[in-house]
């Protein structure tokens, strides 16, 4: 079984999606960095599925897949609510409100 | 899997009394939208009545199966209706019609779109009412999802606005990078359990003990769900959301957002999370601990109402996650000088259903004195006594229960919290009482500040703009915004929280136009937060009754 190999990919996968998070500016990059964490999950779910043999993790993974699309959708939509009032989606530009 | 395999599917059966509540709010939901596209411009003003009323036929089917009082699991265990999510469906449900009552006269004069707003709003209500449901890794995910994404639309829902699109941002990202981590925790949960429904969960952590799998695996869900909970260190987004978001949203996420990640947290860790005590307890202690100091001790220095209430729902946060740290020490614990036990269980319960209201009474008073004021500064409550009573009358109602002061509700919240620590009977639970209590105090600080405007101070001259009660403003904001494009930051800085000085107007101190939705709303919060601080056995009646099939 190469479940090791998976959950390692997985981890790989998702670590870059959390620096993509963390470190991009542009909106529509940190979008994609969340969409390969949340492709590391789906990989980890199926991994663990077929090895505990159980369809569960199969499910889990296609709902995931279905709710992640409209999660990006509306971030897509956010960022260009964004883009029409202010012509720019470098996430770090945001900055109004603090404290 | 072969065909014949899946034409052989069978539909399981359905318990259609049991799902009546959300069927009802899909049905309301979905009616919504069907009358504005069918009746066009004549339908907008019918718009928050059939949402409210949808809310309140929701509860008759809620009342029927409280009745009926049967345990009923769906969908081989994912989803029960049990009393523990009956007693927390009513108080999403109430807590949804108190919103809808705010944002009657909020959304019709901003002229933002009407059914959209509504059916985003009871779209997030059926989330979280599935929420209080779930009982399986799936379905705990769906309804996050659910309840989370109409919710990002609702803080951007004004579209010109900058503070409103900033608010809308950073939810969202924050939002969704945390179910991104809470969902690595959910596949590595799943990887040592082998399935995803609770109990197998269960069962498999109590036998796995503390390996170093099932750690990094509970702490990347817990983590998830503190995010959703705005629990330090994670509550960034929550003074920038609340500040930006229009004020009734915000009054809902900061209360019905709030309750329905600790309603997760609850199934999670009572029933899924029982095993891995050594993990889930030390946890957090350390984040109750935080949660509630940096919360206070930030929220001392706002002098933004929104920011300030941000930061001591924080902190009160912080009051609810308390229990959680002393989860499974210990036994009933009866109450000093009533027939009352209570449990961390029943504490966490009674706090939220307590919290709910008192938070979205002071929230319903900043809407209605922005009205007048149209500013979000606390030196803008400056003499409210002198010139709207009664405004300040409620006001002081609901900071001396958000402050846990005896007659209103949130001292016996507080109590409870304290009493369940203490009864834990181990040394760390001695210590997070000792926090809470000195927490207690030092929250007094800040909500006294609030007080002795209303109260003591003359009426000021000017105030500075700030909650935008209407839609005009933000017109003015987004050209602004647009003309400050051009000269970089330097441009827009008065928009920013600390110069806004810049925009002071003229305040002349008058009647606060007052409506029906909007007084009917701080009625009800009103007569909540007081019976529920007189009468503490009422609540306390649905704290036991949450309180006795959970778990098994």
């Amino acid at each position: 079984m190469l479940l090791n190999q998976f959950l390692l990919l997985g981890a790989l996968l998702f670590a870059v999606g959390v620096y993509g998070v963390l470190a991009r500016r542009n909106g529509v990059m940190v979008l994609m960095s969340i969409e390969l964490m949340l492709n590391a999950v789906n990989l980890n779910l199926v991994a663990f599925g077929l090895q505990h043999d159980v369809v569960s993790g199969q499910v889990f993974a296609l709902f995931i897949i279905a709710v992640a699309a409209a999660e990006v959708g509306v971030g897509l939509a956010i960022v260009l609510l964004l883009y029409r009032n202010r012509k720019s989606i470098a996430v770090d530009e945001f900055d109004l409100m603090k404290g | 899997m072969n065909l014949g395999a899946l034409l052989a599917f069978v539909r399981p059966d359905l318990d259609w009394h049991a799902l009546a509540p959300e069927l009802t709010l899909l049905v309301v939901g979905t009616l919504v939208t069907v009358v504005d596209i069918a009746l066009d411009d004549k339908a907008k003003r019918i718009m928050p009545t059939l949402a409210g009323i949808g809310l309140l036929v929701t509860l008759v089917p809620i009342l029927t199966l409280a009745v009926d009082g049967a345990e009923r699991p769906m969908f081989g265990g994912a989803y029960v209706v049990d009393d523990f999510s009956l007693v927390l469906k009513a108080l999403f449900i109430l807590v949804g019609y108190v919103v809808v009552l705010m944002s009657v006269d909020y959304v019709r004069e901003g002229d933002y779109y009407e059914n959209e707003y509504y059916t985003l709003l009871l779209t997030s209500l059926l989330g979280m009412v599935m929420m209080a449901s779930s009982r399986d890794l799936v379905s705990v995910f769906v309804a996050l999802e659910l309840l989370s994404i109409p919710a990002y639309m609702l803080a951007a829902w004004r579209k010109g606005g900058p503070r409103s699109n900033e608010a809308g941002l950073k939810y969202y990202l924050m939002g969704v990078f945390a179910s991104a981590v809470m969902l690595y925790g959910m596949s590595l949960v799943f990887g040592v359990a082998g399935d995803t429904d609770f109990g197998t969960i269960a069962a498999a952590l109590t036998g796995e003990g503390a390996s170093p799998i099932v750690i990094v695996a509970i702490l990347f869900v817990l983590i998830g769900f503190a995010f959703k909970v705005s629990a330090v260190p994670f509550h960034t987004w929550a003074p920038d959301t609340y500040e930006g978001a229009p004020t009734p949203v915000t009054a809902f996420l900061s209360v019905a957002s709030k309750a329905a990640g600790f309603v997760a947290l609850l199934s999670l860790v009572f029933v899924a999370f029982e095993g891995a005590a050594d993990v889930v307890q030390p946890f957090f202690w350390v984040l109750a601990a935080v949660t509630m100091t940096v919360g206070n001790l930030i929220a001392l220095r706002q002098t933004n109402i929104v920011r300030m209430l941000a930061y001591s729902g924080v902190a009160q946060g912080g009051f609810m996650l308390a229990p959680f740290a002393v989860a499974f020490e210990g036994d009933a614990w009866q109450l000093p000088g009533t027939d009352i036990t209570t449990t961390p269980y029943f504490a966490i319960v009674v706090y939220a259903v307590i919290y709910a209201f008192m938070n979205l009474g002071a929230f319903s008073v900043v809407l209605a004195v922005s009205r007048r004021t149209r500013s979000g500064d606390i030196s803008s409550y400056g003499g409210l006594f002198s010139y709207a009573p009664g405004m300040a009358v409620l006001m002081t109602l609901f900071l001396a229960a958000l402050a846990g002061i005896p007659p209103a509700s949130g001292f016996f919240a507080k109590f409870v919290v304290f009493w369940a620590l203490v009864g834990a009977g181990t040394p760390a639970g001695w210590v997070l009482a000792v926090i809470v209590a000195v927490n207690a105090v030092i929250a007094f600080g800040y909500y006294a500040r609030v007080l002795q405007q209303m109260w003591f101070e003359p009426v000021p001259e000017t105030v500075a703009l700030g909650v935008d009660s209407g839609g005009d403003d933000e017109i003015d904001l987004a050209e602004a915004a647009d003309v400050s494009a051009d000269h970089d930051e330097h441009g827009d800085a008065w928009l920013a929280t600390e110069t806004r000085q810049a925009t002071m107007v003229r305040f002349t101190p008058g009647k606060i136009p007052m409506t029906g939705a909007l007084a009917a709303a701080l009625a009800i919060t009103a007569i909540a937060t007081l019976a529920l601080g007189v009468l503490p056995g009422l609540v306390s009646h649905f704290g036991d009754v949450a309180t006795f099939h959970f778990g098994g």
